[in-house]
């Protein structure tokens, strides 16, 4: 479709003189000129008008970076604790393209800490909730739900064009299958877990082994026994993943890489130890 | 020789946080764990790093060294 670019620059240009475009007025520029939400937008940023809803993200990064989050795509695997909070948030930050993979329904035992979680949406599909979550925060963001249990088949044919991947899975074999696949893309890796009151996270580029490190050991832990979270740790640990999310696709400030911060919330205390993968030292 | 000994998570209830250490030369990272009481279940999840290498219950420890034990994380 043709897209007469000078009406679209004409009316946003027109449309506030503030250098804000408000939702409802790129909505109206978006319908009369026939194209996407996103599109409209990114016209306006590329004209230095920003989409009113970021204008508190505006200072933190700058409006180059705001389009650069809207060019992004981060995929989300598992939509739990963690990855429903990290989801809120890569939707209100503006990230434009958020893939989120998760094979399960709400039960009523997610409630205390599963933000997509509610009464009315039990024995939904999570990716349902929150494709409905992210749409009702920001119509910009592309969303791609991806239904079932997370494979590394599947993940090679969508995960390839991301910029970053966030670990919000809640056991290790798959986090290992995710580790081994994002090294094989080439794409970073945002790893989280939280159990009780600790938490820990890293940020794995492709040529490290972070994870494969942390979880070198045989592990059993997780399978047979029933994990207690409360709501404040994921919440916690999601926010931090989401930090890291956000300078990885910025290429800014310093980041988890080759460390793990480990938070122990009981105690009040952050740990980050260095983290050499190889060897074992001697 | 001096180890300094870092416990993260619940491996710290009723023992330390981080601590130096004297051990016999050639003492070993399972002979740690057995002197500090930590049990075959606590054991079991070990993410174990000495000096940030990732070790095993089976590497020798030197003067010097800075042993860390946490529990593995794993839910989301």
């Amino acid at each position: 479709m043709e897209v007469n670019k000078e009406v679209v620059n004409l009316l946003i240009e027109d449309s506030d003189d503030s250098g804000w475009l408000p939702i409802k007025r790129a909505r109206e520029l978006a319908i009369i000129n026939a194209i996407p939400l996103p599109e409209l937008e990114a016209l306006a940023m590329q004209r230095g008008i920003i989409p009113l809803r970021y204008q508190r993200n505006i200072g933190t990064i700058t409006s180059t970076e705001q389009q650069v989050l809207a060019n992004a795509s981060v995929a989300v695997i598992g939509c739990g604790g963690l990855g429903g909070n990290v989801l809120e948030q890569l939707t209100r930050l503006g990230v434009g393209n958020i893939i989120v993979w998760d094979f399960d329904v709400f039960e009523e035992h997610n409630l205390n800490r599963q933000l997509l979680s509610s009464i009315d949406s039990i024995g939904q599909d999570k990716i349902k909730i929150a494709k409905e979550r992210a749409a009702s925060l920001n119509p910009a963001v592309r969303f791609q739900a991806i239904a079932g249990k997370f494979n590394q088949e599947q993940g090679r044919a969508v995960l390839g064009g991301c910029q970053v991947v966030v670990d919000a899975l809640d056991n290790i074999p798959d986090r290992l299958q995710l580790s081994a696949l994002c090294r094989e893309l080439k794409v970073p890796l945002v790893h989280g877990a939280v159990e009780g009151w600790m938490g820990q996270l890293t940020t794995q580029f492709p040529e490290d082994r972070t994870i494969e490190a942390i979880y070198a050991r045989p592990q059993n832990t997780t399978e047979n026994r029933t994990i207690s979270t409360p709501s404040f740790t994921p919440a916690l640990v999601a926010s931090l993943q989401v930090a890291e999310v956000i300078k990885v696709l910025l290429g800014r400030g310093e980041t988890l890489r080759k460390k793990i911060m480990l938070v122990n919330l009981l105690d009040m205390d952050i740990d980050t130890i260095g983290i050499i993968e190889q060897g074992i030292g001697r | 020789m001096k180890v300094t000994v870092k416990l993260f998570a619940f491996l710290r209830k009723e023992r330390f946080k981080a601590s130096v250490i004297d051990y016999p030369e050639g003492t070993t990272v399972l002979q740690v764990l057995d002197a500090l009481s930590i049990t075959a279940n606590e054991r079991n999840i070990g993410i174990i790093f000495v000096n940030g290498h990732h070790a095993l219950l089976e590497s020798r420890l030197q003067d010097g060294d800075v042993l860390a034990i946490f529990p593995p994380v794993a839910g989301g």
